[in-house]
């Protein structure tokens, strides 16, 4: 009798102990399975993507099954929780081996330690689309099977009705046109006569707006030391931009309510549609042969999109990254760089998947976006501060958008990041 | 424990008071076992992260970095207040809305339980139905709100309805005059029911023979209410009232669903900022320093409630 409250405490304790070990018990070690093969385990960011996702079965299944060294094991995460997941996992050195993540992001995570080389032979890499190919300090870190483009979608009649040029790739709208045919769409009767996203929010401001500031004259930060967005973020052709984007609002062109994807220009409530070759082939069933896709426009220095997209890395803490390399090495092959393209609606990353595509070879309907990724696509600045530089441009467009003080605006914006910079002993650049 | 050699004449006392020892000692070892739990989880999820907080609030700390953290004195400190105009609005809003929500929620809550309390068909429905916000998940109603905020959205139509096309409206949450506005009157919405609640069990917990008392003194509601029913809800309201505040203080989850702290900052909170900072931007250390600000802010705010509504007597 006497010693059982001492039992009662240490099992409540216990009971604790084991409630509080269970929450951390979801490693992700690699074990060997029944029949001696070493699993690697690999995340992708695709939950709810089941074009993507199919591919990916698809791959790892044919790679199981072409040798009998290694498992892939294969989680998928929804994209808004992913980033979190990674860094979570990379602070309890939980890490998969094999993960795919968003270009920009890549330095970071190179950076910080979480990625090692990714040591594919240089003739596969040498085939990929430059934007398809993640390089940090000199090393590749990641490699992607495809890579994404902007253009604007239109109707042909609607552009025909009002007397509008329609611009090619050697001869985009330039400024002074665009404005024009803003303001000929609005007395034509669209209330907003072009959906540029804005209702969208996080990644989608700088990859979509920040090659708008590139187009005129420009950038985040200073790509030759990456040191300061001093000049580059505030500078006199960046105010410019910022006028012109506040204009885009204030002037009735484009507006920030309405759905997130392209449904207004499908039902045809606006003229022009400022989006992704991933909402493509819907628009091109819905509008069919009336449906334009015309190049970004050229706002002083050439057209600019937003190049790199999802590819994929190997973790520093995997240790069969053989196994993970020769994974990706198979899985780079044209027959899947194709699916992924027509099923996902985006850029093929070789030459010879693109030709084999339906929508994206020499005469496939999409054609257009390979050209706009091979002659626009400007990568976002490849240094670890772009997790910050980020998250302030799209808080300073959106203040523009709302109508805030531009060069206050960019000034704010360009000391927030500096001050970054500075905290982190410049991120390795000298 | 010192050990003196045993008496005869002292055994008979002293085995006494073993015996008392000894089931004070069961007593305190059940009571350790029972808050173990407790105290456990309070030390690891609270205690630990506060003494965390506190000391990466003086280093550089990052979320991700390959680079150790690097004591830096009070400069985090001396950044939140000189550099970062940022936080200074977010303050201003964050105390705004306190300042709005604390008199407005905990009024409103009284005014509904006193309502739902009388003996009368259909209070059951009714304390239901200002309930069920509150068993609504915050996010989801953040949604539902943001659509019905939208320039088309359902309240702009009803305003366009009720003065015939007078006035259509505003596009409430991208217009920095109103978006503050808007998640106040949200955040109302949502949290009266639960503090109608609280006051409700305040109000059952004053005796009948007080109002009858008072009304044959004939006393008339409004004296009732003032002489008997506030009095009684003393110790309710301080509750109420410091619930409201802290919560209001750490205003985080509509803002980050409905406005992601803009437009123009002028939604912005200390929490949400603080988070912005940490975890988008990485500045963990910063960040901490934000926190702990905060949280020194709040126990002011809390003690100064405490002094105010103490027992004076």
């Amino acid at each position: 009798m006497k010693r059982t409250p001492v039992r009662v405490a240490a099992a409540a304790g216990l009971v604790s102990v084991l409630a509080l070990a269970g929450c951390g018990q979801a490693g992700q070690g690699d074990t060997t399975t029944e029949d001696g093969r070493t699993q690697l385990t690999m995340w992708t960011h695709s939950a709810g993507n089941e074009a993507e996702l199919e591919v990916y079965e698809q791959i790892i299944s044919d790679f199981n099954a072409s040798q009998d060294e290694y498992e892939v094991v294969h989680e998928s995460f929804p994209q808004g929780a992913y980033n979190d997941a990674i860094v979570a996992a990379a602070a309890s050195n939980d890490l998969p081996c094999l993960l795919d993540l968003d270009g920009p992001i890549m330095p970071n995570w190179a950076w910080a330690g979480y990625l090692q080389p990714l040591e594919l032979p240089t003739e596969l890499t040498d085939s990929l689309l430059p934007t398809a190919v993640g390089v940090w300090d000199d090393e590749i870190y990641s490699a992607g099977y495809w890579d994404a483009a902007l253009g604007i979608f239109a109707r042909q009649s609607v552009l025909d009705e009002n007397g509008i040029r329609i611009p090619t790739v050697d001869e985009p709208w330039t400024a002074d046109e665009f404005a024009d045919v803003l303001s000929t769409l609005k007395d034509a009767g669209y209330e907003t006569p072009i959906d540029i996203g804005a209702e969208d929010t996080g990644e989608w401001w700088p990859y979509a707006y920040s090659p708008f500031l590139q187009s005129f004259g420009g950038d985040l930060i200073d790509r030759d030391t990456m040191l300061s967005a001093g000049g580059a973020l505030n500078g006199a052709d960046a105010v410019a931009w910022g006028e012109w984007f506040q204009g885009l609002f204030a002037d009735g062109y484009a507006n920030a309510s309405g759905t997130i994807g392209n449904q207004e220009f499908i039902d045809d409530q606006v003229a022009l549609s400022y989006t992704g070759v991933w909402n493509a082939l819907t628009a091109l069933e819905e509008v069919g042969d009336d449906l334009l896709i015309l190049p970004a426009p050229d706002l002083g220095n050439g057209p600019k999109i937003g190049g790199g997209s999802w590819q994929w890395g190997i973790s520093s803490s995997c240790e069969q990254a053989d196994g993970a390399r020769a994974y990706l090495e198979f899985s780079f092959q044209d027959e899947y760089i194709t699916a992924f393209a027509d099923k996902q609606i985006v850029i093929p990353a070789t030459e010879s998947a693109a030709a084999a595509s339906e929508y994206f070879g020499e005469d496939g309907a999409l054609r257009d976006f390979v050209e706009f990724s091979q002659q626009y696509a400007v990568l976002r600045p490849e240094t670890p501060a772009y997790a910050v530089i980020s998250t302030t441009f799209e808080t300073a467009a959106k203040d523009i958008m709302n109508g805030a003080d531009v060069q206050e605006t960019l000034d704010r914006a360009v000391s927030e990041i500096d001050a970054n910079i500075a905290s982190n002993d410049g991120y390795g650049f000298q | 424990m010192t050990v003196t050699p045993p008496t005869v004449a002292a055994e008979t006392p002293r085995r006494a008071t073993r015996r008392i020892r000894s089931a004070r000692g069961r007593e305190t070892w059940a009571g350790l076992g029972m808050i173990a739990p407790a105290a456990l989880l309070l030390l690891l999820f609270l205690v630990i992260p506060v003494i965390l907080a506190f000391t990466l609030s003086f280093t550089n700390a990052r979320l991700i970095s390959p680079n150790p953290p690097r004591f830096v004195g009070f400069d985090n400190f001396i950044r939140v207040f000189t550099t970062d105009p940022v936080f200074l609005q977010s303050a201003w809003n964050t105390f705004v809305f306190a300042l709005v929500v604390v008199p407005v929620q905990a009024g409103l809550g009284l005014l509904l339980a006193v309502l739902v309390n009388r003996r009368m068909r259909g209070t059951t429905f009714f304390r239901v139905v200002f309930f069920i916000p509150v068993v609504t998940s915050i996010v989801v109603v953040s949604i539902l709100w943001k659509f019905m905020y939208q320039k088309d959205g359902l309240i702009n139509s009803m305003i366009d309805t009720l003065t015939f096309g007078a006035w259509a409206g505003v596009d409430w949450l991208n217009n920095p005059d109103t978006a503050l506005g808007a998640i106040i009157v949200l955040s109302i919405w949502q949290a009266v029911g639960f503090h109608m609640i609280i006051w409700l069990s305040g109000l059952q917990t004053i005796p009948e023979e007080l109002y009858e008392a008072a009304k044959m003194d004939g006393a008339s509601p409004w004296r009732q209410f003032t002489n008997v029913t506030w009095p009684g809800l003393r110790p309710t309201m301080v509750f109420v009232l410091v619930t409201i505040t802290i919560a209001a203080l750490g205003l985080f989850v509509q803002v980050d669903v409905m406005t992601q702290g803009g437009p123009v900052n002028s939604t912005s909170t200390i929490v949400f900022h603080a988070v912005r900072k940490g975890y988008e931007q990485q500045e963990i250390g910063y960040a901490a320093a934000i926190s702990l600000i905060f949280f020194v802010a709040v126990l002011i705010i809390a003690l100064i409630q405490r002094w105010l509504t103490r027992e004076k007597d």
